[in-house]
């Protein structure tokens, strides 16, 4: 099994206030692994820093993707190698049509790959599609990018943007969290449906919910920075049950 | 290639890094001599073989000229203009007034082929256009002091519609330029305003007769090419009862490092019913990163809705110029009659613009709507300064103002200078405002979707100018939207 995403002794800060305090993690192709852990634990540091966020002063670790330097590599560039990043609060972006923003990206990033951009017609009909495949309404393409949309609208947008863009590793910052069940079926299927050898994914979460319909390869406890434990799916049977508590004792013991 | 096509093209290809429209054209020029006094204005005069009439209305001008000192109150700085040190006449040399494309000098065809302008109508009239169904552009080419070529005068005459030089109009429709001229922004109305009343050399006519609906946009390019000249032209349009017109003009010119003055002077007048949507894309040289060279932009842009419903609508896209100082204006005299202004200007590098529009409610409900956006980049001040004046007889008028600003970057400025006066209790103005920076995870979350941080910033700003650009003839909208692009790079980062 090659590794699609190596992570070793990762320290980060932000404002000089540490905030990953040594994570090393290992995402083989075509695994999905989900990272738990209580609030302020480090799970969307983490998301950015992978992604490229400059707020975030990587101080210490390495982290490679396909074997490159990822933490050397603008954040476009690290989308362009295929890494997404479903956000936590989808940013707002007036005036910028829904449509038209993706396929700028989509564009974007065809283009540095050295592939042939794909025209507005073909791309409307994929677009199309893909909202029809995650029950959301033909309007959503037309509207603003995340412009008045609901918790919800904004989440699913953002399954729409992964799925069109066809990434080759996804990370999930709680994209679940506010979701209502039928919102997180159609999360879980923007995510089984791209399940291949050749993607994987990070799934960050509080809940055991979402892993219910998203089953996880291996689950990780991510406590002040560190991954304190990891296990297979039913760990976060176990976590569900038990509380953080309990990992958390065992990990300062 | 279709016309259109072929512009956006052309900006295509220029709007790929920095200023590229900075080339000069060597070309012969007959030049007046430095200065500015009463034999320049006779040599002008005498030149363009103008009516007694029209030199006296100069030289009335220019004493009211003499009388003024420049205006201080806009929020821009530059050195003093040594009005002494210009040419005020500069014309490419050639045989008297070209009556077609063939008969204009090669060099100057091949200068607007560079700017993307198409002045293409001998291909068009030679079928070349085959199935194209996009609508075509009308274009007058104005270069330095003289316009050069007007196309598609042929297909508008047929429609009753004038559309030539304002030298050829003095001759060709003496009384209606006679009856208009001043007639919105008399001689004396301002310093710059009563400079180019002395001097103007050129700009564009049009008439659209009882009506019409003029049967494609019309559109004037400027092109400022001599050395330390300045550019005065004068535009008048005329919509008579029931006409529509659609007007744009563009604006270009060479990079030079001393500052260039520019000193327009719109002057636009609709009937009862008549209609008229005039656009800008304005491009002149900014001047170098380090605020170096440049046009000194000082225009005078005026509108009279003076018949009942009137509609008189002005978009501006200002990302040129050193220095931007224009007010384009509504005065709605006709009752129900209409004024619109909307606006984006930006300002980058150390650009200032002073810049907004003037609504002056005189008929019974009539209505203004004025949209600004204003971005500022770099060491750039941005200044909306407006006024919306509700006269004691304008019953039931209306405004609604929404003036926004972008920064980008923690050195430049954005200023917000709205007068409202309203003498009528029944008027209604509203006035919103906002100022906004682009946020950093706006540009982190396009950069995530794959964009670079210059094309999110791109992204960023047409989106913020959107209610604006729609305003734009589609042709043009595009183009734009480029310049936009392009105004701002190197602001990040």
């Amino acid at each position: 099994m090659t590794a699609m995403l190596t992570i070793r002794d990762l320290h980060a800060e932000i404002e000089d206030k540490p905030i990953l305090r040594g994570v090393s993690l290992t995402v083989p192709a075509g695994e999905v692994h989900a990272i738990m852990g209580p609030n302020g634990s480090g799970k969307s540091t983490l998301s950015y820093v992978l992604s490229g966020r400059d707020d975030y002063a990587v101080t210490g670790g390495e982290v490679l993707f396909d074997g490159r330097d990822l933490l050397a590599m603008e954040p476009e560039e690290r989308a362009v190698a295929g890494l997404f990043l479903a956000f936590q609060a989808p940013v707002e972006l007036p005036g910028v049509g829904n449509a038209n923003f993706l396929r700028t990206a989509l564009n974007a990033q065809r283009r540095a790959r050295g592939e042939a951009e794909i025209d507005a017609v073909r791309f409307l009909k994929l677009a199309r599609e893909a909202a029809r495949r995650l029950a959301m309404p033909e309007d959503m393409l037309k509207r603003n990018v995340n412009v008045g949309f609901s918790g919800g609208e904004k989440k699913r947008n953002e399954m729409l943007q992964m799925v069109l863009l066809q990434p080759r590793f996804a990370i999930l910052d709680e994209t679940d969290s506010g979701l209502d069940i039928d919102a997180l079926k159609i999360v879980a299927d923007g995510v089984n449906g791209l399940r291949a050898p050749g993607f994987s994914a990070l799934v960050i979460t509080h809940h055991q919910r979402l892993l219910e319909l998203i089953v996880p390869d291996r689950v990780h406890v991510l406590v002040r920075g560190q991954i304190v434990r990891s296990g297979g799916p039913d760990l976060a049977r176990e976590l569900e049950v038990s509380g953080y508590g309990a990992v958390i004792r065992e990990a300062a013991a | 290639m279709p016309v259109v096509a072929e512009t956006l093209d052309a900006v295509q290809s220029v709007t790929q890094s920095g200023y590229k429209w900075g080339f000069e054209t060597a070309i012969e020029m007959d030049l007046a001599p430095k200065g500015l006094n009463e034999d320049i204005i006779r040599l002008i005069s005498s030149r363009k073989q103008e009516p007694e009439w029209l030199l006296a209305w100069r030289l009335k001008a220019y004493a009211a000229w003499c009388a003024m000192t420049e205006p201080v109150w806009a929020k821009v700085h530059h050195a003093p203009i040594d009005y002494q040190d210009l040419h005020y006449y500069a014309a490419p040399k050639q045989k008297a007034g070209p009556r077609s494309l063939d008969e204009v000098d090669p060099e100057l065809l091949a200068t607007y082929e560079k700017l993307g302008i198409p002045l293409r109508e001998r291909a068009i009239l030679a079928g070349v256009e085959g199935a194209d169904t996009r609508p075509d552009v009308a274009v007058d080419a104005v270069f330095d002091s003289v316009s050069v070529a007007t196309t598609f005068r042929e297909t508008l005459r047929k429609a009753g519609v004038v559309f030539c030089p304002i030298s050829e109009a003095v001759h060709e429709v003496p009384e209606l330029v006679q009856r208009y001229l001043g007639s919105v922004v008399p001689a004396g109305d301002n310093f710059f305003a009563a400079l180019n009343s002395a001097v103007f050399t050129d700009g564009s006519f049009v008439y659209i007769p009882k009506g019409v609906r003029c049967p494609m946009e019309l559109s004037t390019y400027f092109r400022i090419n001599a050395r330390n000249t300045g550019q005065f032209e004068r535009t008048l349009i005329i919509a008579d009862e029931g006409s529509h017109v659609s007007y744009l003009e563009g604006c270009t010119a060479p990079m030079r490092d001393e500052n260039q003055l520019h000193a327009a002077v719109v002057e636009l007048v609709a009937l009862d019913d008549a209609q008229i949507k005039y656009s800008t894309v304005q491009n002149w040289y900014p001047g170098d990163a380090n605020g170096r060279g440049g046009i000194y932009n000082f225009v005078t842009k005026r509108g009279a809705c003076r018949g009942a419903r009137s509609k008189i609508s002005w978009t501006q896209v200002e990302t040129g110029s050193a220095i931007t100082w224009k007010y384009p204006s509504c005065i709605l005299q006709g009752d129900d009659s209409v004024g619109e202004f909307y606006s984006v200007a930006v300002t980058n590098n150390h650009q200032q613009a002073d810049t907004g529009t003037k609504m002056i409610h005189i008929g019974r409900n009539t209505r203004s709507t004025i949209v600004s956006k204003g971005i500022s980049a770099g060491q750039s001040n941005n200044t909306y300064r407006g006024l919306v004046r509700i006269m004691p007889k304008a019953h039931g008028a209306r405004n609604h103002t929404q003036c926004d600003s972008l920064l980008i970057g923690d050195r430049c400025g954005a200023h917000t200078v709205p007068y409202i006066e309203s003498r009528n209790p029944s008027g209604r103005v509203e006035h919103e405002a906002t100022t906004s920076k682009i946020a950093e995870d706006q540009l982190f979350y396009c950069r995530q979707r794959g964009l670079s941080e210059e094309d999110a910033v791109g992204l960023i700003v047409n989106g913020f100018c959107k209610d604006v650009l729609k305003e734009l003839p589609m042709e043009f909208a595009v183009e734009a939207q480029k310049l936009l692009s392009v105004s701002l790079e190197g602001s990040v980062g």
